[in-house]
């Protein structure tokens, strides 16, 4: 019998603000399991610190809430012992793009078959209101003394350049679109990001849901020839037009499925090669005793090792 | 009568009147990454950088990893430098900590103490500190929103003396004492910046001099650059109390670097600090009513160890019971600083019986009783070892 999403929903009290953006993303990707059938215990949600990352305790998986900035090497020790384990990473910009970019770059380059959910709401919301990273400049939120002076990082630029083979942006409110593209990013194999952006009603007084509506569009409703997918070779010309439309931001803020690139090795196929038969036999799923016994005996291993006195 | 108004105390969390004291040190640069409940620290500074009451330079960092790397090269550079922090912050600062003290950065740190993860906790123990204890600082822990405001200025001439320069870390509970409001004299701005002027940083980057500083030391010098650290530790000890003397004449406050509370006529001590020494004070008069003649060394200085005045206070009594809210696991007491003053019993010959207590692990609330009992445990132990760490209030 097929699941249905209240199959992934816990007791747990849901600790966030009314309106938060958080709640369309959670709803979402309870909703993309259940569409993808996906058991309960094939699934690991890791965040990090934040209002964001309590998403954990509200979905019925196998979860780790983690430490500030430290989701993704979390997740990539999970995925990388249980290659069959769909692992998503789900954590706020300050997160992800302050204190752990290093991790978000890194995972890029290895195309790891991840799936990052980027709580974007441009606030360190838990803390109280402060500038996160991708608070555009000169932006005052109300938790501000003086107009942000730093500028916003480009969190689909910044993975495009890491390496990441799917990049998709979405908003916390259209839970039906987040749903599509949360299982898109779950169907691809390689690493991928999904920068949902996510008004605070508390915090955030600028990007509000009125502000965001006025600047939203779908890239594949606007020009319905839009394809994002690099699937051979010559499909590399399109890559020029992929960044522009990362880089759109006012006054329009583009949508949709950016860039999925299927040539890439997922880091899963480059392990094989150097250590044959990973992937039928990955770490999680080796043996490591016979009922009890240790498969290796360390006094005969090391028997002409041993000093005995 | 402007004098008079200036004086007169107003309500102020500890977070805040750190954050007052920031500002009549007129501290140059702040560098800060918000931590709960470090928080309101730095939230109130940078109003005041805002509003003009403050004239620095705020630095909004990604992580207090980078937040002490610019408090360290801006004091490097001979601005009187700023950050605050707590638990994992505390903790992912942990490499920076030892290069503020091996670079003789005189930084000021305040420390809202919170336990540590996993699992995660955002409550108060001291296990933060007490992990970082031998990282070159010197610790000074506060028990009133009072005391922070004052500690933090003292703190200041302590760090930027020639003879010592040593960054400080003033620390005090997350929560019970950062998020509780107090009676506070905020002295302002004139008065505290004439008992605690900025003095020119002896060895300050000069763009007109370049050097290479935290270079790589070879073993042939290593060691003596880092002998040099022990010997400024030892110096900052007078100067800790000299500076604390001077401040009470300034201010009319001062609290020494070890306080004996209700010690005349004691045969036992407990020793505690920040919100459980002021907690203490309040109840010990119920435990003496109750029998138990019972004192409270109170533990302002932290390092420098204040030896001298330990000894003073304890040679007379039975037993002392030291209080940790930290865990040393599989020490041989459990409670870092219960197996310290072991250390030091026997090093000074002390007669006390010791008796080693965990509690407020993660903030486990501790009750008027609790700490009642716990005085009824002190004077248990006139008579009576307790060869093993107490685990206060645990459910095994």
């Amino acid at each position: 019998m097929a699941r249905n999403w209240m199959d992934y929903k816990t007791d747990a009290w849901v600790q966030w603000c009314p309106a938060c953006g958080n709640f369309g993303i959670l709803t979402a990707l309870q909703r993309a399991l259940a569409e993808l059938d996906l058991p309960n215990e094939k699934v690991s949600i890791v965040s990090g610190i934040g209002c964001s990352s309590r998403i954990p305790y509200y979905i019925k998986t196998s979860n780790v809430h983690t430490l500030h900035g430290r989701p993704i090497p979390v997740a990539q020790g999970i995925k990388l012992a249980n290659p069959d384990q769909v692992v998503i990473v789900a954590s706020g910009d300050g997160d992800l793009l302050g204190i752990g970019a290093g991790h978000f770059v890194a995972i890029g380059r290895r195309n790891i078959d991840i799936k990052v959910i980027l709580h974007d709401n441009a606030v360190y919301g838990l803390t109280k209101g402060q500038a996160a990273p991708t608070l555009p400049l000169w932006f005052k939120t109300k938790a501000l003394g003086q107009p942000n002076i730093q500028s916003a990082v480009n969190p689909l630029l910044l993975a495009f350049a890491s390496g990441y083979t799917f990049i998709a942006r979405a908003y916390a409110y259209h839970i039906d679109q987040l749903k599509e593209m949360i299982e898109a990013a779950i169907r691809h194999k390689g690493t991928s990001l999904i920068d949902v952006l996510q008004p605070c009603p508390t915090y955030n007084d600028i990007m509000t849901k009125e502000w965001y509506e006025k600047r939203i569009y779908y890239l594949d409703k606007e020009d319905p020839s839009w394809n994002p997918n690099i699937e051979k070779p010559e499909d590399v010309k399109k890559i020029p037009k992929i960044v522009e439309k990362m880089m759109e931001w006012e006054p329009r803020i583009p949508l949709g499925v950016f860039y999925r690139n299927t040539m890439v090795e997922p880091l899963d196929v480059r392990i094989e090669k150097i250590m044959p038969g990973y992937l039928q036999n990955p770490p999680a799923r080796r043996s490591i005793d016979i009922g009890g016994r240790a498969l290796t005996n360390p006094f005969v291993a090391f028997k002409d090792r041993i000093v005995t006195t | 009568m402007e004098e008079l108004k200036t004086r007169r105390p107003i309500p102020l969390s500890t977070n805040y009147a750190i954050a007052y004291a920031a500002r009549d040190l007129d501290v140059d640069v702040v560098s800060a990454y918000p931590i709960t409940p470090q928080t309101t620290v730095v939230e109130k500074v940078s109003e005041f950088v805002a509003n003009g009451e403050l004239d620095a330079a705020f630095i909004h960092v990604e992580s207090e990893h980078s937040a002490l790397s610019a408090a360290i090269a801006a004091a490097l550079t001979g601005a009187r430098a700023f950050t605050a922090t707590a638990s994992q912050g505390l903790a992912l600062m942990h490499e920076m900590l030892h290069i503020a003290s091996g670079l003789r950065a005189p930084v000021v740190m305040s420390v809202a103490m919170r336990s540590l993860s996993a699992p995660i906790s955002i409550w108060n123990d001291q296990s933060d500190i007490f992990n970082a204890r031998d990282a070159g600082w010197v610790i000074m822990f506060v028990h009133t929103a009072q005391e922070a405001y004052d500690t933090v200025i003292q703190a200041y001439r302590i760090a930027e003396d020639p003879s010592v320069l040593l960054p400080v870390m003033v620390a005090y509970d997350g929560y019970v004492m950062s998020h509780t409001t107090e009676p506070v004299v905020v002295e302002g701005r004139e008065s505290v910046m004439k008992f605690a002027p900025k003095r020119q940083y002896p060895y300050r980057l000069d763009p007109d001099r370049p050097v290479t500083i935290g270079a790589i030391v070879p073993p042939e010098y290593y060691y003596e650059i880092k002998y040099q650290q022990v010997k400024a530790m030892e110096g900052a000890l007078p100067k800790v109390d000299e500076v604390d003397r001077e401040f009470g004449k300034a201010f009319g406050r001062s609290y020494g670097v070890m306080e004996c509370y209700m010690c005349e006529g004691a045969e036992a001590l407990i020793m505690a600090n920040a919100s459980y020494a002021a907690t203490l004070k309040s109840l010990l008069p119920d435990a003496w009513k109750q029998g138990y003649k019972v004192g409270l060394l109170r533990l302002r200085l932290y390092r420098p160890f204040p030896l001298r005045q330990f000894v003073e206070y304890t040679s007379n009594v039975k037993s002392l019971l030291v209080v940790d809210r930290s865990i040393s696991y599989g020490a041989p007491y459990q409670g870092p600083l219960a197996n310290e003053i072991a250390g030091a019993k026997l090093k000074e010959d002390l007669g006390f019986n010791l008796i080693s207590v965990v509690a407020g692990i993660g903030q486990r609330t501790m009750e008027n009783e609790d700490f009642i009992a716990l005085a009824r445990l002190a004077w248990e132990g006139r008579t009576r070892k307790f060869p093993e760490t107490v685990f206060y209030g645990v459910r095994e």
